[in-house]
């Protein structure tokens, strides 16, 4: 009974959805205050209701109840219960409720925080993410409830792929659907302000803490996807510009774009159409992300089993929400006033550039995706499009913002002075030179451009390094000045300093893996084998009984010389149910490097294929991506995104501000 | 309207035109991963198989000045199963002349195979390497071909037959072979 | 990627698989080992996502890795084995699509933009008036700023 309580429960949340939306929509017009007063309950009702509904369903997972077609589609008896738990969104429909369940959260939030907000404001926000919740709601139960009963109920389910039995994958989709679903709010935000017709710096204030949350999330859900790929694949790639990753690229992409365009619009009122654009693209890619790729529609990876009613569905939900928001922009985006004016060489202007960047970046992953499916469509020849043309393309698009994102923090508004930020920029400057200078000695006749991808990411570090001390006035002021500047700086700009020295980190590691050193070779026990000036040897091999697999494990020790580093341990599981086998693989690292580990396939004959690889500073990637996300943390806890402050500051952003950051 | 106005339009234009081909795809019932094969219209591989069980090889001199499909398949081959029903019908009413090729796979488990889901070829091939598969281009069993009286390739299907591809595509190709 | 081929594999049959490139593949002469790897760096795993054959570990890559190394042991220049592979599988076995008319836009389009986007910005910029240098605030700003700086300590 309990999983037909959560489909009620689901089923009511869509009448309670459009309450929210014409409450908040007709309110807001009719200045009607307590049908808005009315649509913020709404917002949290329809939050209890869908995560009673999601609770049901978690339930019937972890009690296994395989009467329910979704639980016995993706379940299974022996399934630790830490992986029933993921399976509840390791599925296309349950999938779709954790979507949803975010979207009403993030609508909950904002109707609990609503206080401080312009009223009317916050009636149309909630009244258009109630539309969306419409859309979304009417999609799960017309074409994917998981609420479905199954008769007669089997004794055991199909089990989950056992591919996606990971702690890695476990909690992708989670964070990256808090990144994906938190852009409707700034989606949200932008359709209102279009009905008001008003984009102003406190409209600005109010969508940013929204717009940094969901792009800190996305930050940290892609990197985990791409630390799963890494260790999962058995050679260490972490990126493969396939279409799901493409998709959580896009928006995360326009994202940045947003969150650097809002701050001019916060600080000089300009720029406003644009960042209301940049807002609906970002959701719009967001839901492409979501929908067109998982559902198959497109590249039909069937990571899902594609229906094509939910195709049409689908559709059709992107042509209301996209097409109807573009229309209104079209309508309305005209009479939005520009605002202050700026010379191109001035923090503006550097952010523009930062914008078109990011933009002709987020178009070309765009084309390169869904170009080869528009060339066959129209009869072309069948394509490919891998890593080659992006790095021929998305690459050296990329660099010159590499280079600017230095530069851009160190000039003032309105009209700044570039010989002046140079000239402050001269310690980063000369590091980055030697930088590339010792690894270009080191590297002789190794790959040129990875080491001038480590002198990029010297350079972007020690920039953000300056900034910091520049503002600090470190070394030129005395210390108890140094101190009191440094506690006085607002938090948002360490934040900016922290994002950008964590994509400093990122490039570091990217462009290292040109470095990597492998062996692949066959192994008995007791072999030798020399990686990088490691010796690696194999001890033992023995089985493991997993709950729902078996595995081969292999015992290896790591020295350095006759000194031990590591004990690892890869393994090779073989999944009885799905008769697939999966490679576990085993990474000893230091942060600076890593050791990578793979056992392959046995000869027969008592040896065995192993695969190690020596890869220094990968972890950079995954750090930096963790320092980013850290970064907009930080900028989102500044006092001045938080409740009430917004109103009174908007009066300041009138005035010429200078030196502080976002 | 001015073109400053027109220029606030583009995003909604360009959306649109997105949003009519993803229809097109949609409706049209198209399949991304259906690749077709690089070797339509031209001459079929040459090859020669060992024959299942001791009987005489396969080779392309078989087909000579005779429209023959070709299916590839596999014991191990979940969906090759899918199929046989439909191969071993269009077996009984003998409209094609049906060769199989078992890609990968072992003579005994293909015997054992075809004698479990029952056999509508006229003889057997055996690829244990793959190599003759590569050489059609084949990524995965099943896969069928249609070779013509010149020995060229004129269509492949990926995947299990179904009823309606021999409806729509086979039978029509079938006729269009037979009369040239 | 992997997911791609787990899937595909329930679809279509694929012989279960082993890890990507295996040491009894490999070639003794190192330098036609890196000229393989680098031709099957190129080449797209049929029946994956965007995974190159070096690097997948679907059983029909592991025969066309093979395969690559056989016709380079046996002369084949780089051209001729990729020609070799793209006459069976055709263009879209190669990560690089081809620059061709069919692909302009695609190739072209990164840089369109962003030189269209760099013009427009420019433009943008360009055509509201130059600003003034700032103006050193007068008293009552200044009374205004000190307020409002008050306010925020």
């Amino acid at each position: 009974m309990i999983i037909e309580l959560g489909h009620f429960a689901l089923i009511l949340a869509l009448p309670v959805a459009v309450l929210q939306a014409g409450l908040g929509l007709a309110g807001a017009a009719r200045g009607d205050w307590n049908a808005m007063a009315a649509a913020r309950t709404a917002a949290l009702a329809q939050f209890i209701l869908i995560a009673l509904a999601f609770a049901t369903l978690v339930h019937a997972y972890v009690v296994s109840d395989f009467s329910v077609l979704n639980v016995a589609e993706n379940s299974s008896l022996q399934k630790p219960l830490f992986y029933k738990l993921t399976s509840v969104w390791g599925n296309h429909e349950g999938s779709m409720v954790l979507w949803v369940l975010i979207l009403s959260l993030y609508g909950a939030a904002v109707a609990w925080f609503g206080d401080a907000m312009p009223p009317r404001l916050c009636a149309r926000v909630l009244g258009v993410k109630g539309l969306v919740a419409i859309g979304f709601l009417l999609f799960i139960l017309f074409t994917s409830n998981p609420f479905l009963r199954l008769d007669p109920a089997p004794a055991n389910g199909q089990g989950l792929n056992p591919i996606l039995q990971d702690p890695g994958l476990a909690f992708h989709p989670p964070f990256l659907y808090l990144g994906y679903v938190g852009n409707a709010v700034a989606f949200a935000f932008a359709v209102a302000a279009l009905i008001e017709g008003r984009v102003d710096a406190t409209w600005a204030r109010w969508v940013r803490p929204w717009t940094l949350a969901s792009w800190c999330f996305l930050t940290v859900g892609i990197a985990m996807g791409s630390w799963w790929a890494y260790y999962t694949l058995g050679w260490g790639g972490w990126w493969f510009w396939d279409p799901v990753e493409n998709a959580s690229l896009m928006p995360w992409l326009a994202g940045t774009a947003l969150i650097h365009s809002s701050i001019v619009v916060e600080r000089r009122d300009t720029l406003k159409s644009w960042t209301v654009l940049l807002a609906i693209l970002t959701f719009s890619l967001s839901l492409v992300g979501t929908f067109l790729v998982r559902s198959g529609v497109l590249t039909s990876v069937h990571a899902f089993a594609l229906d094509p009613r939910r195709g049409v569905f689908i559709l059709a939900l992107l042509v209301v929400a996209i097409g109807g928001s573009l229309t209104l922009y079209a309508m309305r985006a005209p009479r939005l006033q520009p605002g202050g004016l700026f010379a191109p060489i001035s923090r503006e202007g550097a952010l523009v550039l930062n914008n078109v960047v990011l933009a002709a970046c987020c178009a070309t992953v765009f084309i390169g995706t869904l170009y080869p499916l528009f060339l066959d469509a129209v009869g072309g020849p069948k394509l490919s499009v891998g890593y080659p043309f992006f790095d021929r393309t998305f690459v050296p698009l990329v660099i010159p913002l590499l280079l600017a994102v230095g530069i851009g923090p160190l000039l003032a508004w309105k009209r700044g002075d570039l010989l002046g930020a140079l000239q402050r920029l001269w310690a980063a400057f000369a590091v980055a030179i030697v930088v590339v200078l010792i690894g270009l000695y080191v590297e002789r006749g190794g790959p040129v451009l990875a080491v001038l991808g480590l002198g990029l990411a010297a350079w972007m570090a020690m920039a953000a390094a300056v900034e910091v001390a520049d503002r600090v006035r470190l070394f030129r002021a005395p210390w108890p000045e140094v101190w009191r500047r440094a506690i006085n700086q607002p938090r948002a700009s360490y934040g900016m300093s922290l994002a950008h020295f964590g994509l400093a980190v990122t490039v570091a590691g990217i462009s290292a893996s040109a470095f990597q050193q492998q062996r692949i070779v066959m192994m008995h026990l007791g072999d030798q084998t020399q990686l990088a000036g490691y010796t690696l040897r194999f001890d033992g091999i023995g089985k493991h009984d997993g709950n729902n697999y078996t595995a081969d494990v292999a015992e290896f020790t790591l020295l350095d010389g006759s000194r031990v580093i590591a004990h690892l341990a890869p393994q090779r599981r073989f999944f009885p149910l799905q008769q697939q086998t999966v490679s576990k693989t085993s990474i000893h690292t230091n942060l600076l490097a890593d050791f990578y580990l793979a056992l392959g396939d046995p000869d027969g004959k008592g040896g065995w294929a192993v695969r190690a690889y020596w890869k220094p500073l990968v972890p950079f990637i995954w750090i930096g991506g963790v320092i980013m996300a850290f970064g907009g943390a930080v900028s989102l806890s500044d006092r001045r995104w938080r409740v009430g402050v917004a109103a009174r500051r908007a009066a300041r952003a009138a005035l010429p501000a200078r030196g502080s950051g976002a | 309207m001015t073109w400053r106005r027109a220029l606030y339009l583009l995003p909604l234009v360009g959306f649109v035109a997105l949003a009519a081909y993803f229809f097109y795809g949609l409706s049209s019932g198209y399949n991304p991963e259906l690749l077709p094969s690089a070797l339509i219209d031209k001459p079929a591989p040459q090859f020669q198989l060992a024959g299942l069980n001791g009987a005489v090889p396969l080779t392309n001199q078989d087909f000579t000045g005779q429209v023959v499909f070709v299916n590839f398949f596999a014991s191990w081959c979940a969906p090759c199963r899918e199929e046989s029903p439909i191969l071993m019908d269009l077996a009984r009413r003998n409209v094609i002349q049906l060769y199989g090729i078992a890609y990968k796979d072992k003579p005994a488990d293909a015997t054992k195979y075809l004698k479990e889901y029952g056999d509508p070829y006229r003889r057997v091939g055996v690829d244990e390497t793959g190599r003759t598969a590569i050489n059609f281009g084949v990524y995965g069993v099943p896969e069928t071909y249609a070779i013509d009286r010149n020995g060229h390739i004129r269509w492949r299907f990926v995947g299990p037959l179904t009823p309606q591809a021999v409806q729509s595509q086979l039978m029509p190709l079938l006729k269009k072979l037979g009369a040239s | 990627m992997i997911r791609a081929v787990v899937v595909a594999a329930l679809l279509l049959g694929f012989v279960p698989a082993a890890l990507a490139v295996e040491p009894g593949e490999m070639l003794a002469n190192p330098q036609l080992e890196a000229r393989a790897e680098a031709i099957g760096k190129q080449l797209r795993c049929l029946v994956c996502q965007n995974e190159s054959i070096e690097d997948s570990n679907a059983d029909l890559a592991h025969d066309l890795r093979v395969l690559i190394r056989n016709r380079l042991t046996a002369g084949d220049t780089d051209a001729q084995a990729i020609k070799f592979v793209t006459d069976r599988y055709g263009d879209f076995v190669l990560l690089k699509p081809p620059v061709e008319p069919a692909t302009y836009v695609l190739w072209f389009s990164p840089f369109a933009i962003l030189t269209i986007g760099a013009l427009g910005a420019w433009l943008y910029i360009r055509h509201r008036r130059p600003v003034p240098p700032d103006e050193p605030l007068d008293l009552n700003q200044r009374r205004k700023l000190e307020r409002l700086l008050l306010e925020d300590q």
